[in-house]
């Protein structure tokens, strides 16, 4: 136990130390980035992880508070009223999600929720009075929480990193508390977990509503980061990503949605440096990580580890690099 | 009055290219439990491939339109033997899956066929349009219209009246039971899925003069096969087909009335469904 919480501790110095180690600003943005959609993912795996439901249509809900807060502000609304706005109007937005969609489960749930997702793009690109289409909306300034300068690469990491690590300490309270053992009960036996008396479709709403709460709590903080919202955000390739961060990294786990989230922004930014036909990789990801590696990058490793110390009990210990081209059982 | 009548046309000849559309995905939905989300892919393949035989090859329409369903649906076999078997029984790999493909299929066509919209000449013979009941009908919406009872007609007959046919609504009741009694149900897929991939691809260029043929034809066709999938009801061609209409009316009426929340309009039938009646009006069982 104490050398995990060791190494929590090293990852936390190492989060901390982001802007001294990282050169320059828009690397430090990179990081950003990628804790804002480390929150986005862990709200999808709530959902894929813990509840067994895939959602492909959670940049729906994402898109729907980034999309508050902007329209928000741009009619005159202060800073916390547009937070608290976004907020409401993502958890009203997940409820009516969640509760059409939980009408089916498995292919059923990702059909229904595709579909969901396709609607809002669809009123994001459509309802011009309200989102100006294509156009998008902008935010004219970050806020300035306590007077603490958000324009500022590092001061915006900082507050992301607050944020993130606020979200993953509730994922991770919501996943070890009871509720979160029923939840686990309705993904492996829906039909035991109703018959011991548990209420599995309410289970479920909430679980969907948490994870709206965290995906909201992302979209927030991106329409921060970009200061600029447009349709695109709500596309199929932004829930599809998603799901990818989630289902490389592991899911059913705390830490895979955040490799993955690492993962996907790395690859993008660096990819998109150099070749044009990001969507193409991103696919060709897809498909190599569930034909080969379908378990995720977390869990492969952990595997990978246990086997070394049980196999060699001396052996030094290994990197915890993940094993490249590694097929899962 | 004439607004409503020529409202009316379009939204039947909409309806029948999204029977072209479902058909296909519903009944690779109701046989193999696959959410195929290649099939909007499928669609703006075959506009694609069959734009450039008619436009740059010179090929006869028809022509076209046969040679663009028959790559498509040697593409949608390929798929399916090289990756959807090896993944048979993990439903999220194969959704994954397909959606992986779509993402390059998407990418691959922006790269070969640029960003620019491909609008495709009506074929000789069926422009201009007919004068009746005090309406103008335009002869190629009534061509779709005619081509997509045909289809319909001949999917039943297939289902309905042939060995095959039976053997596909065997599967669809009950795989396990149907390999027992000796139907190699891992062929039919790959029938059914090429079937429909192909219909896809059909659809795809007999819609291409009225839709034109564009990057985000995938991402506008595969909800709409999936609202018309999730109303009708999967492995029904019967629901499939009245889905489709029902949809091709929603949104032509919701774009004309509504124009900017046409595509949010499209979506109360599919709630309507959900609550009352979640298997869809013809569907046996919830997806």
């Amino acid at each position: 136990m104490t050398a995990t919480r060791a190494s929590l501790l090293a990852a936390l110095a190492v989060l901390v130390a982001v802007p001294w180690w990282v050169p320059g600003d828009y690397y430090i943005s990179v990081c950003s980035q990628i804790l804002i959609y480390a929150v986005f993912a862990l709200g999808v795996d709530v959902l894929i992880g813990y509840a067994g439901l895939v959602s492909l249509g959670h940049a729906g809900l994402f898109g729907l508070a980034s999309y508050a807060v902007a329209i928000a502000l741009a009619s005159g609304s202060g800073q916390l009223g547009a937070v608290a706005l976004a907020l409401a109007v993502a958890l009203l937005g997940t409820a009516a999600f969640a509760a059409l969609s939980l009408r089916a489960t498995g292919i059923g749930f990702i059909m229904i929720t595709l579909a969901l997702g396709q609607i809002l793009w669809g009123l994001a690109y459509r309802w011009v009075s309200m989102t100006d289409g294509d156009n998008g909306v902008g935010v004219a300034a970050r806020p300035m929480p306590f007077g603490f300068n958000l324009e500022v690469a590092s001061h915006f990491y900082y507050a992301t990193l607050v944020v993130f690590l606020l979200a993953l300490l509730a994922a991770w309270v919501f996943v070890h508390s009871p509720f979160g053992a029923s939840l686990a009960g309705t993904r492996d036996q829906p039909r035991r977990m109703n018959a011991l008396g548990y209420h599995v479709w309410l289970i479920r709403f909430y679980a969907c509503l948490f994870s709206g709460l965290l995906t909201a709590v992302a979209g927030i903080l991106f329409v921060y980061y970009t200061k600029f919202i447009s349709p695109q955000t709500l596309a199929l390739t932004a829930s599809a990503e998603g799901v990818l961060m989630v289902i490389s990294g592991g899911s059913g786990t705390l830490l895979g949605p955040i490799v993955g989230a690492a993962l996907v922004v790395i690859v993008k930014n660096v990819a998109s440096a150099y070749i044009e036909r990001w969507n193409m990789l991103l696919g060709a990801i897809f498909v190599a990580i569930v034909v080969f590696m379908p378990e995720g990058l977390v869990p492969g490793t952990t595997r990978l580890v246990r086997r070394a110390f049980k196999l060699r009990p001396n052996a030094p210990a290994p990197t915890g690099e993940p094993a490249p081209g590694e097929p899962a059982p | 009055m004439s607004l409503w009548g020529i409202l009316a046309i379009n939204s039947v000849a909409f309806g029948g290219l999204l029977f072209l559309l479902s058909a296909g995905f519903s009944l690779i939905f109701g046989l193999m439990r696959v959410p195929n989300l290649t099939h909007g892919s499928m669609f703006m393949l075959g506009g694609y491939v069959g734009s450039t035989l008619y436009l740059t090859w010179h090929l006869p329409f028809w022509l076209a339109a046969l040679g663009a369903a028959a790559t498509v649906a040697v593409f949608g076999g390929v798929i399916e033997r090289l990756l959807l078997r090896r993944l048979s029984g993990s439903i999220l790999a194969q959704v994954l899956v397909t959606l992986g493909i779509s993402f390059i299929v998407a990418d691959f066509c922006l790269l070969t066929w640029t960003g620019d919209p491909i609008s495709v000449a009506t074929p000789p013979g069926l422009t201009g349009g007919v004068r009746a009941f005090g309406l103008f009908f335009t002869t190629y919406r009534i061509a779709i219209i005619l081509v997509a009872c045909v289809v319909a007609a001949l999917l039943w007959a297939l289902l309905d009246k042939t060995r095959l046919g039976a053997m596909i609504r065997a599967g669809v009741d009950d795989p396990e039971m149907a390999r027992v009694v000796g139907i190699r149900v891992s062929r039919l897929f790959t029938i059914v899925f090429c079937l429909g991939a192909g219909l896809a691809g059909f659809g795809g260029i007999m819609g291409a003069p009225i839709l034109t043929v564009y990057p985000g034809l995938d991402g506008d066709m595969l909800p709409l096969a999936l609202v018309v999938v999730i109303l009708g009801g999967a492995g029904s061609l019967l629901g499939s087909l009245v889905g489709s209409f029902l949809i091709g009316f929603v949104y032509n009426f919701g774009q004309a009335m509504l124009p900017e929340l046409a595509y949010f309009v499209l979506f109360l039938p599919m709630v309507l469904v959900l609550v009352l009646r979640p298997q869809g009006l013809f569907g046996r069982h919830a997806p």
